[in-house]
Parts: C-alpha cells; sequence; structure tokens
C-alpha cells in the first residue's frame, strides 16, 4: 500500500451547529491511505447517524483491505474508480439492509463523499449534496455538482443560481445511500497539483457561507489547516448554523507518482 | 396549504387547494380542474405538489399555457403567479410563510436532509414523508456585523497607517514568518494565531492557540511591528 502521509496533510472538524441537538454527520480521513471519507446522515430518531456512520466506517474498512498488500502502481485509475463505486454499492447495500430489518432504522440514509489521492490524481465518488472542492492557487472550485432537486433545476434552467440560494426545498436529494436497493455513485478522476487544498463538507457549510466566503478563508488560512477547518465551521455558526455542519480539508504538499523507477530515485537523491 | 384562484374575465370561479401530489388541468371531465372551454386541451396541464413547491407543466396543449404572459413547458410556481389558460385566469397564492419572530421549528424542517425518489413509475414523492413545513426557508442572513474596527501601524517605517477591517477574515504579518488573522463575528473581533514560530502579543501578553478577543484599544505585536486596534463609531 502507498503510503502518502508525507504528500498529504489532513484537517478535519465536525459540529452538531446552532440548531440540532444530534450529529448526523460523519467522517474519516487517513493521510497514510489517500482517503477521506465524509457522509451527511438523514432518517428519524438517531437513524441519521447510523446510516452516515455504518457508511463511513465500512467505506474506511473495505478500502483499507482492497490496498493492503498493494503495490501504488498495481492498481489502474479505472481499477480505482471502479473500487469506490463497489464501496459506494457496499455502504448501500448494508444500510439498506438495516433499515429493512428494524423499524426504528427505516427509511434512513445517507449522501456520501469518497476520495482517494493516488498517484498524482485524486478520484472522486459521490453521492448526494455533499460537496468536493478544490483550491488551486486563490481559485476555488467545486469538484462535484449535487444530486438534489435543486441542482437539477438550475441545469434545466428553471431557476438562476441566485434564485438557488433563497430556494425553499435546497434539502432535497435526488439520490443517496441506503433508501434503494441499488445507486450508483458518480466517480471522476482529476489531475492533482502539490499546493492544492480539497474541501470535503456536509451542505451544512455551504448553506450557511457563500462560496466567496469559503474562498477568502481557505486562502488567508492555508497556513493553519485546523484552523481553517474550525474557522470555516464558526462562520457556518455565526450565520445561524441550521444543520450539521462537517469539514475535512486536504492539501497536497508534494508528488506522490505511483511508478518510482531508477530515474525518479536518481532524481530524489539530489 | 398553497390555493389556486381561477377566474374568467376578472370574475372568481372557484378557489382550489392544493391538497394533492398531482393536479391536472383540462377540458375532459377525468381532469382535477376541468375548464369546459374549446381553447383549453383535453389534458392541457398538471400541477405537482411536494411539500410546499408547486410545479406547473404544460402537456404538449395546443394553445399553450402562460404564467406572468410569458409562455412555458415547466414552470416552479411562485406567490401571486397568474396561470393563463385559454381566457382563464389561475392566481397561486403560495401557502403562508411562517413567523420568522416565532419558534423556528418549522423552518428548521426545510434544512433537514430528505430524499426525493422517483420510483418505477416516474412518480415524484418525497421521501421519507416528512411533517408539511412552510416553504419559508429563509435565506442564510448575513450575520448581525458589529461596529466598524481599524488597525493602525503604531511603529516603524509603516507609522500611521491604518487598515481598516472591512472582511469577516483579515490576516496580518509575513507569510513565512509570522500571521495572524482577526476575525469579524457577531459578538466582535478575534484575533488567532495563523503560522510562524512567535505567537501574536496582545498588551504585552503572548496569546496561546485559543482565538482571543479584541477590545478598542489593544496594542498588537506581531514581527516587531506594534499595531493599535480601534472600533469606530459609525
Amino acid at each position: 500500500m502507498a503510503n502518502l502521509s508525507a504528500s498529504l496533510e489532513v484537517a478535519t472538524a465536525t459540529h452538531s451547529g446552532m440548531v440540532r441537538s444530534h450529529n448526523e454527520d460523519s467522517i474519516a480521513a487517513d493521510a497514510e491511505m489517500g482517503l477521506a471519507v465524509l457522509a451527511d446522515g438523514m432518517g428519524g430518531y438517531n437513524a441519521g447517524e447510523v446510516a452516515s456512520g455504518i457508511a463511513v466506517e465500512l467505506v474506511l474498512t473495505e478500502m483499507k483491505k482492497a490496498l493492503a498488500g498493494k503495490a501504488p502502481d498495481e492498481l489502474t485509475g479505472k481499477e480505482i474508480e471502479r473500487l469506490l463505486s463497489e464501496q459506494a454499492a457496499k455502504a448501500n447495500g448494508a444500510i439498506y439492509q438495516a433499515a429493512q430489518s428494524r423499524p426504528q432504522y427505516s427509511g434512513m440514509g445517507t449522501t456520501l463523499v469518497i476520495a482517494l489521492w493516488h498517484d498524482n490524481r485524486l478520484s472522486v465518488g459521490h453521492i448526494g449534496d455533499s460537496r468536493l472542492y478544490r483550491l488551486r492557487g486563490d481559485a476555488l472550485e467545486q469538484i462535484t455538482r449535487d444530486h438534489s432537486l435543486l441542482q437539477e433545476q438550475i441545469d434545466s434552467g428553471m431557476i438562476s443560481k441566485e434564485q438557488a440560494r433563497y430556494a425553499p426545498n435546497k434539502n432535497l436529494v435526488t439520490r443517496a445511500v441506503g433508501i434503494d436497493p441499488e445507486v450508483e455513485a458518480e466517480v471522476h478522476t482529476y489531475p492533482v497539483q502539490p499546493g492544492d487544498i480539497y474541501l470535503l463538507c456536509s451542505d451544512g457549510l455551504p448553506d450557511m457561507v457563500t462560496d466567496e466566503e469559503i474562498q477568502l478563508t481557505l486562502s488567508s488560512l492555508k497556513a493553519n489547516l485546523p484552523l481553517a477547518a474550525e474557522q470555516l465551521v464558526q462562520q457556518a455558526n455565526d450565520n445561524g448554523g441550521r444543520d450539521n455542519i462537517s469539514v475535512i480539508l486536504v492539501r497536497v504538499l508534494k508528488d506522490f507518482p505511483a511508478r518510482t523507477g531508477w530515474l525518479e530515485k536518481l532524481k530524489s537523491w539530489f | 396549504m398553497s390555493k389556486l384562484i381561477l377566474s374568467l374575465e376578472g370574475s372568481v370561479i372557484r378557489e382550489i387547494p392544493l391538497n394533492k401530489e398531482r393536479i391536472t388541468i383540462g377540458r375532459k371531465p377525468q381532469n382535477d380542474i376541468q375548464i369546459e372551454n374549446l381553447a383549453v386541451s383535453g389534458e392541457h396541464a398538471r400541477i405537482m405538489t411536494i411539500l410546499n413547491d408547486s410545479f406547473l407543466e404544460d402537456l404538449g396543449s395546443t394553445n399553450g399555457t402562460l404564467v406572468n404572459g410569458n409562455p412555458i413547458k415547466k414552470y416552479i410556481l411562485q406567490d401571486n403567479d397568474v396561470i393563463e389558460i385559454g381566457k382563464y385566469k389561475l392566481k397561486y397564492f403560495a401557502a403562508a410563510p411562517a413567523a420568522q419572530t416565532t419558534t423556528r421549528t418549522p423552518a428548521e424542517d426545510m434544512d433537514k436532509t430528505m430524499v426525493l425518489r422517483a420510483p418505477a413509475g416516474a412518480r415524484t414523492q418525497a421521501a421519507p414523508a416528512g411533517p408539511a413545513a412552510p416553504a419559508a426557508a429563509a435565506p442564510p442572513k448575513p450575520a448581525a456585523a458589529p461596529s466598524l474596527a481599524a488597525i493602525q501601524i503604531l511603529n516603524g517605517p509603516g507609522a500611521g497607517r491604518e487598515l481598516e477591517l472591512t472582511k469577516n477574515l483579515t490576516t496580518l504579518g509575513k507569510p513565512g514568518v509570522q500571521v495572524a488573522v482577526i476575525t469579524r463575528r457577531p459578538q466582535g473581533y478575534f484575533i488567532a494565531h495563523v503560522e510562524g514560530k512567535h505567537f501574536p502579543v496582545v498588551n504585552g501578553k503572548t496569546l496561546d492557540v485559543q482565538a482571543h478577543p479584541l477590545n478598542d484599544h489593544d496594542v498588537i505585536e506581531l514581527a516587531g511591528v506594534k499595531m493599535g486596534f480601534f472600533l469606530k463609531t459609525k
């Protein structure tokens, strides 16, 4: 298994917000594996926490198993993408089963974002309206596209992005993990550059803090990742904190190519 | 609950509550809203209502459906919209928004993530069925900003220079050497250490990792530069 801990720096923060008593978000990040997972659960009582917890735990252990004993260059980009889809499908099956077998869990589900850094690239799989952003230089870009009613309305031209900010139906997702017997994750792979900062977040952040403010916070505080993570949560809470807020920040410190031939080894001596 | 008021040439015919997920409009009798007029198609339009949002869709009618004078195919209805079908008018009244001053419980539910499913029959439904909440998800309000403040440099070549704290975050210092950040929050201004071996000093005391509240006339020392923090009266 590749060890990316020298190439990636990770900081996380999660908070129940100012209104809710439960935190139904679950997060996990492992710099060594180059893996970050975030899930925003939904469902009555504590079922939301259960669903997001199952998803994150399962993805973390299954990915560890799948990558163990594999050389970094053993898996192609396509295989990594398939791996991410499989984990999302497994999580879906596990949550769906649990929801079917216990009445108190009926109807529970979760969003999911899985990000895996490998060979100077990032593969991300997502379901629902939790997001991945990238800060490159000073430009913030939203990488994932929400699976939500609102996004569909924006895409079909029914409403503008400006109207979307004030729309009442922000919270309706069109795809979720654990609700139906099967679900498909949207998986893409992007090239990574040293200096990039990646942000995984639940919708509690972008619903409360504008992209401009997120950009300002990340670019002002990029020297101190834990502070930046805390600051984002604090801003969401200062603006009302109406939902749970979770953030995972990952900074790319240096290259992490999978193939290290003699030339690369030679170069690294100088 | 949202409703429609059907009228013809200014006189009200009836009021239609949008109490069903799907309400159809057309000339044929099986429609929920039947309008017997040759300008109206047999199956003219339908309105899907999910919680408090209503979506109007023209079903390929011969003479079209107008909203506020514009032809539409699919449209999200907003309070006071006027739908025109032939000579008939349907005015849309959205469910009364929850009073903002009272309890926030209903609005909270609108922030809770829910799944919108389209099962095999392509029937749109919200699941799990939550309690109907008023469509009053207030846009995130920018938190009430405290009074304006500024930083004035007290020593060195830049002495006398002033920097107004107009953003929610202002960083001070030299990147790579020592940087601090001043955050503007509803409860006031705070300073925190960002990077560097040395932590900022406020009124002679070195800060720890915690953010420190700033008061009027506090003196900040950062990388050898002394700065005064001042609140400005508006």
